[in-house]
């Protein structure tokens, strides 16, 4: 089957299967217009169109997509997708605007006040040896005793741990922030707290025994500031070890699969809380899951819709309201129907595929071609052709006419027009050509969706995002635990698993125990 | 056979007088031996006749090519086997049981 499907050159086979297509689909989808699309594939191969490089964008953006009629190469994709299985572009992104407004807002505040109140506390922290030295210097100098070397070489001392202390804290804490995440984070504030009781009991200490009385013994006093940076240091040393050096080992498997299209990644987390594993999530998330294409989703819902389409229950025996009983039969009927819908599912796929096959060979060709019209200049050659040098941005659209309408329908076959606009796809050109880059590198952009990250921003459909989870999301990560990320389109369903305590012994083997004998049978005529 | 190694074992033998033949300048007996101690006993090509002595000398415990020397000596023109045989056992057990 598969064999009939790939040649083409035997118009009788082509034809045979496009008319199977189209009866299968004319007998099912309603909302689908797949009979232009094979009449299209059959016009590309005759018709001979040069299309010049139009001012507008070349494959569509919001304005052009709500001029359905204006471009007729863009009518039959933009009514599927605007039409039915979406919500229209126009409302969604007024909602988005108005919850990020109430949003940015709220998150702020708390934002700042937690960053104020650690700066103030730092800031305390930092003078308070400080201060412990100058003090008595200040209020009763005369009384004091004379510092000797020990002591001067004590000033030395916290000078330069008040160095490093401002260093590392600056390194550990004074960092962008990467999120806002909806609780405050425990470890953090427990730190907070341990560094306000501490700096609190030894300034008690010192009002107390030290200015009250006026100790003379100014070593001593010294002292005891180099003690209280000392234990300072101390905590910045718990403070890596519990705000970072914990979670490095790790102790859990994280499954994270998108509600839309099953895509699944697995991630190694090691003990966090469920508001940094979702950080840490999302931050993968952008970086290793395919864009989200909405465009992708419409055939399974409508294969879907017409599951129960064309169901009715009529209720005979008299008026009574059995609402599951109704909703069992329909489901009872409706499977045990003979629908060809797996069939349908079966060639329409296989078409699909054949087609995205064709069209990419067209494309690879066309590139190929279009880069060996390009050649770089050596720096002699500069001289001798003054007259047709170009720059890269020149010499991308010298080339991007040949081979923009094979790319522009590849693309509408991987419903992924919208994620490049015309703009965009000259700058790549121009910078795969900048850096000598092979045909094939240039199309590894266009041929399979990438990563989030790759896009543009408003193509993301996911920025604002909400966790969703049964436990606090303060409490730390178990075995079994699920929570889910939503965001407005789609949602990512994260489940914990413990990595399994593995045992494992040894065992020794001495390399000369490796003997072996020949085991034969032989045979002789005598 | 069935025996346990290590363990005596009591066989049905019989005689067998052959006279080699000649061809050209070699004496040949006809047939084909396989095995000997030194063998894998489970690629057995041959397992009807055991031989147990050529000639006087023993062949229960000889590896392949000292059991082909044996049987191929130049100087002897006729070789006494005595060989043993399943099926002698099975005839012998049922001529006593009858």
């Amino acid at each position: 089957m598969s064999a009939t499907m790939d040649t083409e050159s035997t118009y009788s086979g082509y034809s045979h299967y496009s008319g199977h297509s189209k009866k299968a689909h004319r007998q099912g989808s309603r909302d689908r217009h797949k009979s232009p699309r094979s009449k299209d594939g059959s016009r590309s191969e005759k018709s001979v169109t040069i299309q010049a490089p139009p001012a507008e964008p070349l494959l569509g953006n919001d304005a052009s997509r709500t001029e359905e009629g204006q471009d007729d190469n863009w009518g039959e994709t933009t009514t599927a997708i605007t039409g039915t299985s979406e919500h229209s572009i126009s409302q969604e992104d007024i909602a988005r605007i108005s919850k990020d407004l109430e949003d940015s807002v709220g998150l702020d505040c708390k934002r700042y006040l937690g960053l104020t109140v650690a700066s103030v506390l730092g800031l305390l922290v930092f003078l308070t040896p400080v201060v412990f030295i100058l003090l008595p210097q200040i209020l009763w100098r005369d009384a004091l005793e004379p510092c000797g070397t020990v002591c001067e070489g004590l000033f030395i001392s916290v000078a330069f741990k008040l160095l490093i202390l401002l260093i590392g804290t600056w390194a550990l804490f004074f960092r962008q922030p990467r999120a806002d995440i909806p609780r405050v984070f425990v470890f953090r504030a427990l730190l907070l707290v341990l560094i306000f009781l501490f700096v609190f009991s030894y300034w008690l200490f010192y009002g107390v025994r030290i200015l009250d009385s006026k100790d003379t013994n100014y070593q001593g006093i010294v002292q005891y500031a180099v003690s209280l940076v000392d234990a300072l240091l101390f905590i910045h040393y718990l403070a890596i070890v519990l705000l970072e050096l914990r979670q490095l080992q790790p102790v859990f498997a994280v499954k994270v699969v998108r509600s839309t299209d099953g895509e699944s990644r697995y991630y190694s987390l090691g003990h966090l809380s469920i508001q940094r594993a979702a950080l840490v999530v999302l931050e993968n998330y952008y970086r290793d899951f395919t864009v989200y294409n909405p465009s992708l989703l419409t055939a399974s819902k409508s294969r879907a819709a017409k599951h129960m389409a064309g169901l009715k229950v009529y209720n005979v025996d008299g008026p009574g309201n059995n609402a599951s009983g109704q909703s069992r039969a329909m489901i009872a009927a409706a499977a045990r129907r003979r629908d060809s819908s797996h069939n349908e599912l079966y060639y329409e796929e296989a078409d699909h595929e054949r087609r995205v096959k064709k069209r990419r060979a067209r494309l690879v060709v066309a590139v190929e071609e279009a880069f060996t019209h390009i050649k770089r200049l050596q720096a002699e050659e500069e001289q001798k052709a003054p007259g047709e040098m170009m720059d890269p941005r020149e010499a991308a659209q010298a080339i991007f006419p040949s081979m923009a309408r094979a790319l522009q329908k590849y693309l509408r076959t991987t419903r992924q027009q919208q994620y490049h606009s015309m703009e965009s796809i000259l700058q790549h050109l121009a910078f795969c050509i900048t850096n000598n880059m092979t045909p094939k590198a240039f199309l590894e952009r266009y041929l399979s969706a990438g990563p989030t990250l790759q896009y543009d921003r408003d193509r993301w459909f996911s920025k604002q995002w909400t966790l969703v989870s049964e436990e606090a999301v303060t409490s730390g990560l178990q075995d079994g635990v699920v929570f889910v990320l939503k965001c407005l389109d789609f949602s990512l369903v994260v489940n914990v698993k413990k990595i399994p305590f593995i045992k494992l012994s040894e065992e020794f083997i001495d390399p000369k125990s490796h003997k072996f004998v020949l085991r034969l049978q032989s045979e002789t005529s005598v | 056979m069935s025996y346990v190694p290590g363990q005596p074992v009591t066989a049905v033998v019989q005689r067998i007088e052959i006279h080699k033949l000649r061809q050209g300048d070699n004496l040949i007996l006809g047939f084909s031996i396989g095995g000997g101690i030194d063998q894998d006993p489970t690629q057995n090509p041959f397992s009807e006749d055991k031989t147990d002595k050529v000639n006087g000398w023993d062949m229960t415990m000889v590896t392949h090519d000292q059991a082909r020397k044996r049987l191929t000596k130049r100087n002897e023109e006729v070789v006494r086997l005595l060989v043993t045989r399943q099926s002698l056992q099975k005839a012998v057990q049922q001529s006593m049981m009858s």
